[in-house]
């Protein structure tokens, strides 16, 4: 079974609230300083997807990271936690895009791992919340693709996909090669070994440039971008709590009952 | 790019009805419809599906295009997709609406990618531009951390909207509206998927997205038996419990009851979070309940930037009095 995996380097998105600032002149989030960027969690929930059938039936994970200033010990986490290449589209051509020319600069370079199964995303970046770029690269390649998967069985060439709904999850068979796009509910991705982190520091990603996967320089980053952001903003919060006391914090406890039927909340 | 006009919206069918999502984009719809001095057009699409139409006109639809095909009983991206490129290739709307659920989600990107155009999704916030007449489409991003107001060129131009942030309009059961008839044209050897089954977790009592009360725990409730004190409390006050993700992740509660950016969107009267510390992720689940009390350990934590009403101490001390004191007012 060969499979890729896209994973995107993040702001964390665990960072708390309050370090989060938005350039309002640049339309840009000010990374907050000290706090390292991180795999987007869903997309580590897809490494762990593609791990787990590398664990029941072996296979190759390959993964592939799009940006600029990639840190190493960032973007080499699913080899640590056990895949088996990286790749990284590292180029100022690939960035400040959409949807639309992230997905297809992705295309273009699994099109160039050429041997594929299975393709996994996150459900959705954790920094803009998209959810467009698994589905966008399964149409350009013309794949048939299973959103919102919260667990996967291969049988007979096919795959088993469990895709979250809002009461429950259906199961959805789908023929392969298919794109797969991961949630949060598959569980938690695993941590990295030692073993796997050491294996890690010696592999050398393999670096692509946009000549190297055969991309349209004007379907790239910010020149392919279909979509203008115009604003970016942070919602101002009124932000007044009224503080309950008494006399103990179980005084406390009856007196918000009390505040609450005061205040006719109940 | 002129040929394209007029608002159609997606309205998806729950269980023979017209959802509350696709009522809520009739409603948002409806406003922008005007705006443009244009038609508002609904897409129904589904096996067996047709007599949904007129409730679609009740609700501000001008035409109701229905697409009723029995290889279409269940959603599956492959015929969604197919059928939605040819309605809107014969309409030609300017702006497609579609709701943030779980089948808006798969269907609305895909189909921009095909028609090679673009989606903004989860939209909280949907206006014309006075100037461009195009659409400004405001999401959160960065979960909920902030907001971006996009807008682009290319129609039709795709948004999905997020759940309960628009109203419907009163149902008018007088209101006329013409119904047209499209055929699905499927070829069944292209639908790469099959659903083998579908299973509904949904636990007992009120759902969760209609219920009038909301307590939630988080990841300081430490297990499972925290979460069987505050459902006690949730059927007294004929509410639910929701969770915030690391609640779910450890397994402590269903996925089902999750609440915020990757689970459910509520609106209750009374929200009360409990050991949660507030993460924008989760608020963006919550932050529109009328009133959200909070009980938290931490002074610090998020949660009481957004509460209206907060005790600072250890759930395990706080909480069990304030049942108590809540079924004794009750019971008065």
């Amino acid at each position: 079974m060969n499979m890729i995996v896209c994973c995107k380097q993040v702001i964390d998105p665990e960072a708390p609230p309050a370090s989060f600032k938005v350039d309002d002149s640049a339309n840009k989030v000010v990374p907050p300083p000290g706090v390292p960027p991180v795999i987007s969690p869903f997309d580590e929930n897809a490494v762990e997807a593609a791990l787990r059938i590398k664990d029941a039936q072996g296979g190759k994970i390959t993964a592939i990271t799009l940006g600029i200033n990639l840190l190493r010990d960032v973007v080499k986490k699913p080899l640590s936690m056990g895949a088996d290449e990286l790749v990284l589209l590292e180029d100022e051509a690939y960035i400040e895009g959409d949807s639309w020319s992230t997905a297809y600069a992705l295309a273009m370079a699994i099109k160039k791992v050429g041997e594929y199964d299975l393709i996994f995303c996150g459900r959705q970046a954790a920094d803009w919340d998209t959810g467009q770029v698994g589905t966008g690269i399964a149409e350009i390649l013309g794949l048939p693709s299973v959103t919102l998967a919260r667990k996967i069985d291969i049988t007979d060439g096919k795959a088993r996909v469990e895709r979250v709904t809002a009461d429950g999850f259906e199961v959805v068979e789908v023929s392969l090669p298919a794109l797969i796009t991961v949630s949060n509910e598959l569980g938690e991705a695993r941590y990295p070994t030692i073993k796997g982190i050491m294996g890690a520091k010696r592999k050398e990603p393999i670096i692509w440039k946009p000549a190297d996967i055969g991309a349209e320089p004007s379907q790239l980053g910010a020149t392919g971008r279909r979509t203008k952001l115009l604003k970016l903003f942070q919602p101002v919060r009124e932000g007044k709590c009224e503080i309950i006391e008494g006399e103990s914090l179980e005084e406390a406890g009856a007196n918000l009952a009390l505040k609450l039927r005061e205040a006719k909340v109940l | 790019m002129s040929e394209y006009k007029g608002v159609m919206i997606y309205g998806e069918v729950m269980e023979g009805k017209l959802s509350a999502m696709a009522t809520e984009l009739l409603g948002c719809g409806r406003k922008m419809a005007d705006d443009l001095e244009q038609e508002l057009s609904a897409v129904i699409v589904g096996s067996d599906v047709s007599s949904v139409a007129q409730e679609a006109i009740a609700f501000g639809a001008d035409k109701v295009y229905v697409v009723d095909d029995p290889l279409l009983k269940d959603y599956q991206t492959d015929s969604y997709v197919s059928v939605m490129e040819k309605v809107v290739k014969q309409v030609t709307p300017q702006i497609v609406l579609l709701g943030q659920t779980s089948i808006g989600r798969d269907l609305a990107p895909r189909l921009a990618f095909r028609l090679e155009t673009a989606a903004t999704m989860d939209c909280v916030a949907l206006a014309i531009d006075p100037d461009s007449k195009r659409l400004l489409q405001t999401k959160p991003v960065y979960g909920g951390n902030a907001q971006a107001i996009f807008n682009y060129e290319s129609d039709p131009q795709i948004a999905t909207v997020r759940a309960k942030v628009m109203s419907p309009l009163e149902p008018d059961t007088s209101r006329k509206g013409e119904v047209i008839t499209i055929e699905a044209g499927l070829d069944p050897s292209a639908i790469r998927t099959k659903v083998l089954e579908k299973v509904k977790e949904e636990v007992e009592g009120i759902k969760l997205e209609d219920a009038p009360v909301v307590i939630s725990g988080g990841r300081g409730i430490g297990g499972p038996e925290g979460f069987e004190q505050l459902a006690e409390l949730a059927k007294q006050l004929k509410g639910a419990v929701g969770s915030s993700r690391p609640a779910c992740d450890n397994g402590w509660t269903p996925d089902t009851s999750q609440v915020g950016l990757t689970g459910k969107i509520v609106t209750p009267d009374f929200y009360l979070a409990v050991a949660i510390s507030g993460s924008s992720q989760h608020m963006a689940g919550c932050s529109s309940s009328k009133c959200i009390a909070a009980i938290n350990k931490d002074p610090e934590a998020n949660i009481f930037k957004e509460a209206r009403y907060g005790v600072v101490g250890d759930w395990k001390k706080v909480f069990p009095t304030f049942a108590e004191k809540v079924k004794e007012l009750l019971a008065q």
